[in-house]
């Protein structure tokens, strides 16, 4: 496994990307590019890639952070559910420690006595939901369309083994639907801040979706994608692609990952996913808003698992903060060390953001790990 | 026939832990007399005193105690027993102490195998015997099933400081090396790799080990020149150096390229999406020592198994912020911050 890692971590062809992005950098203009991922997000900061790229090749950081962009309401909701009698809650990882309203997260409903497990896969609520046929065991299924297949797989041998006591809280949402609102927004203002000049594409998403699922957009918006790894030999190698297309006034779809990606996607995932969701009108994303058509849920044929049936869940709209700028962060329009909060009332073990959320919000990598290049201030 | 009758009071291969055992009657004392002293075996124990009383040399002592709740209890390289015995030897000897000493305090559940007990049990006696150190006096409650997660063990040790040498965070000055004595979170990842909802397949054993030889060989070589030593156990590498560098007034810059890590516990890492910097140790250590001094630690440390991959990590800076950063692999640097909560995979 680590043969397909340590390939793409190597110094040498690092600074030999790094040469060639500077040499064919032009120094007339300046390069805005959105990475839409957190993993991106992340590898961008916990490398130290900004310090190696010409200072006139700006990264703005994109709303892909699955846990970041998951509304307060949504779990608070999932909260109230687990302090019901004989119900456990199965969460990914670092969604434990997202907070939801009044500083509430699943560890404190966990930690106040509820039944909140972490998992790394939803096989693993199943099994649970076998081993404990008199509990109710919810999925709280997050993530964009990297996680929805399993979760898919998790609701299809549910109804196929007759699983009585597992549903799904669905909150999976789709990458297409926030680029065009991104891009949308970034073209009604050409020349302003939001102004993107290319798109490091989704990595893991891709490799599900295919990476034809962005032809329309590039065409669209005129905006080239490129798809890339994280590693951060992907990365590099993604901007000098970005850098090349903007340079030749190109705007196409091209794939760096071309060792995970292709064009049409994984056959098997996507048919499971239209066997079992279907579009949401509309959902609420985390420091953006309402978007239409951004997310999915359970058909109604599935509905026997859908846990927002089942129980009859309703998510009491939470405001943000208004001091806080994570819509303007999300949205490529301010960078995380901009705002009035970022490090003062807002911080890893304090979020007040969807952006501080979660490792590979924007606001919690730079404080992670880019903090030391802001002026001084405490820590 | 007397014989056959005492044994068949506490059944060693098929009986399990009851609340009688920690009730201060007979059956206690059957346990204790079982499976501590078979297994601690040494006079002070042996005496059967409610306290041990022994001679220490004039000068300074070292007291340091700690609790141990592992889960598993058993994990591929030792079990929640040699942690208890290396664990409270290494805070010992991290002040420069020669471990004497250890307490041996024990909760037990209602319901645990006493096959694992013993096992518990004897793996604590040939730590503590192969350390030179002895478990002289203990306790032990049973509480209700359910209330525990088999054994919790706390253990409690006394060393004696014969060096001058003093260590200390505040001694840590701009320019000196820190020197990591091995290989980063072989241990944290044995433990996840037996955890009941992870369970993957690996090679990776943990690190646990008794660290007393390995420092005192370090004192001896550096002298005045080691300025503080330390552990990098729970909360790895990156919360050492991050209590290290508060504690000190300056700030750390280490290399990325020169952090030793097994390729297999990188690969654990990856796909647990953990960082394993924040990985925890149980035998490994820090070194910080002045710049003068460090190519002779480093060759020592080199020269002992529990250091032979040792390696100069990074250098003390100055920093008003007291930040510890990293120049990463391709060149890049970044900060190692704290721990922010417990360790938690990222989803994707």
């Amino acid at each position: 496994m680590m043969r397909y890692l340590e390939e793409f971590r190597y110094e040498p062809l690092a600074v030999r990307l790094v040469h060639q992005i500077a040499l064919e950098t032009s120094c007339y203009r300046s390069y805005r590019f959105m990475e839409f991922c957190g993993g991106h997000t992340h590898a961008l900061a916990r490398y130290g890639i900004e310090d190696l790229l010409p200072k006139n090749i700006e990264m703005m950081h994109g709303p892909g952070c699955p846990v970041c962009v998951l509304p307060a309401a949504r779990i608070d909701a999932a909260i109230r559910l687990a302090q019901q009698d004989n119900i456990v809650i199965c969460a990914y990882g670092d969604l434990m420690r997202a907070p939801g309203s009044h500083g509430n997260s699943l560890l404190r409903a966990r930690a106040s006595g509820a039944d909140v497990r972490m998992i790394y896969s939803p096989l693993d609520a199943i099994k649970i939901a076998v081993a404990h046929p008199d509990k109710e065991i919810v999925f709280f299924a997050i993530g964009f369309e990297t996680t929805t297949p399993p979760t898919a797989l998790a609701v299809q041998i549910a109804q196929r083994d007759k699983i009585k006591n597992f549903s799904v809280f669905c909150n999976h949402v789709l990458t297409p639907a926030a680029m065009r609102h991104i891009l949308t927004e970034s073209q009604s203002a050409p020349g302003q801040r939001q102004a993107i000049n290319g798109l490091v594409g989704p990595a893991h998403v891709s490799a599900i979706i295919g990476y034809e699922s962005y032809k329309q957009i590039t065409e669209n918006f005129a905006r080239p994608i490129v798809i890339a790894g994280f590693e951060p030999i992907d990365i590099l190698q993604a901007l000098l692609m970005l850098l090349r297309q903007v340079n030749a006034q190109r705007a196409e779809i091209e794939n760096q990952y071309d060792r995970a990606v292709t064009g049409q996607g994984n056959y098997s995932a996507i048919d499971a996913m239209a066997d079992t969701f279907e579009l949401r009108e509309s959902f609420e994303w985390r420091g953006i808003g309402e978007l239409p058509n951004s997310a999915i849920k359970l058909k109604k044929n599935y509905c026997r698992q859908d846990a927002e049936e089942r129980f009859n869940m309703s998510a009491v709209a939470v405001p943000d903060n208004p001091a806080c700028e994570c819509g303007q962060i999300l949205r490529g329009r301010n960078k995380p060390q901009e705002c009035k909060l970022f490090g003062k009332a807002c911080r890893p073990d304090t979020p007040l953001g969807a952006c501080m959320v979660s490792a590979e919000g924007a606001c919690a990598a730079h404080w992670a790990y880019g903090r030391f290049r802001d002026e001084a201030e405490a820590r | 026939m007397s014989n056959t009758h005492r044994r068949s009071r506490i059944d060693l291969n098929n009986g399990v832990v009851e609340l009688a055992h920690g009730a201060g009657g007979s059956a206690m004392t059957t346990l204790i007399a079982e499976i501590f002293y078979p297994a601690f075996n040494n006079d002070l124990l042996l005496q059967q005193n409610d306290q041990a009383i022994f001679n220490v040399d004039t000068g300074k002592l070292a007291f340091a105690t700690d609790s141990f709740v592992v889960s598993p209890l058993f994990f591929p390289g030792g079990n929640i027993g040699s942690l208890a015995v290396n664990g409270t030897i290494n805070d010992i000897a991290l002040g420069g102490a020669t471990p004497l000493y250890l307490s041996a305090s024990f909760i037990l559940e209602e319901g645990f195998p006493l096959k694992d007990l013993l096992t518990i049990a004897n793996t604590m006696g040939s730590c503590a015997n192969s350390a030179g150190v002895k478990i002289i006096t203990g306790d032990t409650k049973v509480v209700e099933r359910g209330k525990a997660d088999g054994v919790f063990i706390t253990t409690t040790g006394i060393g004696v400081i014969r060096n001058q040498t003093v260590l200390s965070a505040n001694q840590i000055a701009p320019g000196d090396c820190i020197i990591l004595s091995g290989e980063i979170g072989d241990h944290g990842v044995a433990i996840l790799s037996k955890r009941e909802n992870l369970n993957f397949e690996t090679n990776i054993i943990s690190d646990q080990a008794a660290l007393h030889e390995l420092i005192q060989l370090i004192l001896e070589v550096g002298g005045d020149n080691i300025r503080v030593m330390r552990d990098p156990t729970r909360g790895g590498l990156a919360s050492a150096l991050n209590e290290l560098a508060e504690k000190s007034d300056v700030g750390f810059v280490i290399n990325e390229n020169k952090i030793p890590i097994n390729v297999s516990v990188s690969a654990a890492c990856e796909f647990l999406g953990l960082d394993p910097l924040y990985v925890a140790n149980e035998g490994k250590l820090i070194a910080v020592v002045a710049p003068s001094a460090a190519a002779d630690v480093l060759k020592a440390m080199r020269s002992h198994p529990l250091g032979h991959q040792a390696e100069i990590i990074g250098v003390a800076t100055e920093d008003s912020r007291f930040f510890v950063q990293m120049i990463t692999r391709i060149g890049g640097r970044r900060i190692i911050d704290h721990l922010s909560g417990e360790l938690l995979p990222r989803i994707c």
